[in-house]
This record gives C-alpha cells, structure tokens and sequence, in this order.
C-alpha cells in the first residue's frame, strides 16, 4: 500500500506562465520515456523478481517516480496558470485546449496519448532490468533535451533535479543486475528463468533438481 | 522566505538524504556507515515533521489528528505554488 506526503518531492514555483514549454515538458508526463511508464513499469515487474532484493530495488524506485510524476505535472499545471485566450492561440495550445482545457492529461509533447505498450514486463529479471537502465537513460536524454529548450530558471531548475535522479536510478538498476548475475551460474546467466524454472528448495532449475532437494 | 517555506524546504532537504540513501542500502544492506547515516537522519526528520504539522498543517495522515476543522482535507496541495 501507499501513503500520501502532501509535499513536492523538490519545491516547483513558476512565475511566468508559457503554454509552449508545458507542452513539450508534458511528455515527461505521459510520454514514452515519462514518469508515468516508469513508475508503473517498475511497479508491475516487481511481482516476478525472484529476488526479494531486487524487487526493493523495484519498489522504492517506482515509488520515487511517483512522486516526480507529481512534479511534472506541477511544472505543467504553473506554466498554464492564469492563460488569456489569446496566449492560448498564440502558443500553439489551443488542439489541446480544446480537449483538456488546462487540466493535465497522461501524453507526449506530439500529442500521442499515454499508452502501456511504452514499457515491458517480460517476466524476465535479466531482461527486465535491462531495460530499467535504458529507461533510466532515455528519460535523461530527454530532460537533457528539453534543458537545451527552455531558459526560464524556475522551470530547469526542477528539471535538473529530475536529469540527476535518473542517473541515480541507473546506477542503482546497475547494481540490481549485479547482484541478479552474482546468483546465478556465470558461465551461462541464461540457462534459465529464475523467475520461472527456479526450485524454491535449492535455487537450481527445477526440471534438473527436484529429484534430489 | 517565511518560516513554513523555509521549513519545508529543510524537510524536503532532509528526506532526499533518506530517500538517496534508501536506494543505495537496497543495493548495499551491510554498509554500517549508511545505516547508521540513515538512522541520524530519520530520527531529525521525523521531529521536524511533527513540528511542522503541529505549527502549520499536516503532511501526511499519521500527523492528521484534528478536533475543530479536519485539517488534513484544508491542508495547501503542493502543486499551488508560484503565481496565484
């Protein structure tokens, strides 16, 4: 389960309101690489961990992805306060308007909706893992790539923070699948799913041991 | 900055240590020196935590205890910053 702090995970104050950056910064919202798949990537592959460790790893990841959903969203919700019609047509806003008006909803900055099929849950922890480390990564090159965009101090500040998490969480997945290969045979890691083909017994392949343990 | 922000600001200072150094336990359970860290610092902050909800409003619902206003539901939202 989960509780809720009633606090920003960093503080976010935006003075001057612009339509244009929070449609790009949305898609860290609800974009490919965004908060929104990463907390619930990460979330939804904890259940098939065979490691009690990992699956931490996986939780308190995912939960701090929660909370920097919550301050995207923020920055958006600040850069659409208090809009004259006019700035709305003006900026480039109005398709989304029409739908939303400035409410915020889960898309990329190109308008494509949210959508599960962003992540993987393969059921696998050396293939889940490696693609945490590319999340992780492809989330940083775009906070890099929208730090190249916008110039408002208010608004990098944040997202800088944000760009730094992401390399933590890398290291940390990094570590996760370290610790992932340390159990298993080193002369071939994917002899098999221990996910799936593990004895609970003697941690070996069940269809090899489970005469013995 | 008034008092409460500034509060708030030590507080959130003070659980990105814990939350920093959350993760790097998950993958480094033995580290003494992190655990120990980890420690100092709960203690600090949940203090400033309570003082905080006790002069301004409650951040999370362990501190929501109310008798005239239920002061959870009146507490600010944390996206209300910036510009009113």
């Amino acid at each position: 389960m989960w509780s809720y702090e009633k606090r920003l995970q960093y503080p976010i104050n935006i003075k001057e309101p612009n339509a244009k950056l929070a449609q790009i910064i949305i898609s860290q919202y609800g974009g490919p690489d965004g908060e929104m798949g990463a907390s619930m990537r990460y979330l939804s592959q904890r259940y098939s961990m065979p490691y009690r460790e990992v699956a931490g790893v996986l939780t308190d990841i995912g939960t701090e992805e929660l909370a920097h959903l919550e301050m995207v969203a923020t920055i958006v919700h600040q850069l659409t306060r208090n809009l004259s019609m006019e700035e709305i047509e003006k900026s480039g806003f109005a398709n989304y308007y029409v739908d939303h008006t400035v409410g915020v909803w889960p898309q990329a900055a190109g308008g494509v909706p949210f959508n599960a099929c962003e992540f993987q849950v393969k059921g696998d922890i050396i293939t889940d893992l490696t693609e945490d480390m590319a999340a992780e990564q492809k989330a940083r090159s775009t906070y890099d790539n929208i730090l190249r965009v916008i110039k408002d101090p208010d608004v990098c500040d944040p997202i800088r923070f944000l760009r730094a998490r992401e390399i933590v969480h890398f290291q940390r997945f990094g570590e996760a699948l370290r610790m992932t290969q340390d159990k298993l045979n080193s002369k071939n890691f994917y002899a098999f799913n221990p996910g799936f083909d593990m004895c609970e017994d003697c941690g070996g392949n069940k269809d090899e041991c489970c005469k013995t343990c | 900055m008034d008092n409460e922000k500034q509060m708030l600001k030590d507080i959130s200072m003070i659980d990105f240590v814990l939350v920093d150094l959350m993760l790097y336990l998950d993958t480094h359970p033995y580290d003494r020196n992190a655990m120990e860290y980890y420690n100092h610092y709960n203690r600090i902050k949940n203090r400033m935590e309570k003082e905080f909800s006790m002069k301004y409003y409650p951040l999370n619902k362990n501190m929501a205890d109310s008798t005239k206003e239920w002061r959870w539901g009146m507490a600010p939202l944390p996206w209300e910053g910036g510009c009113r």
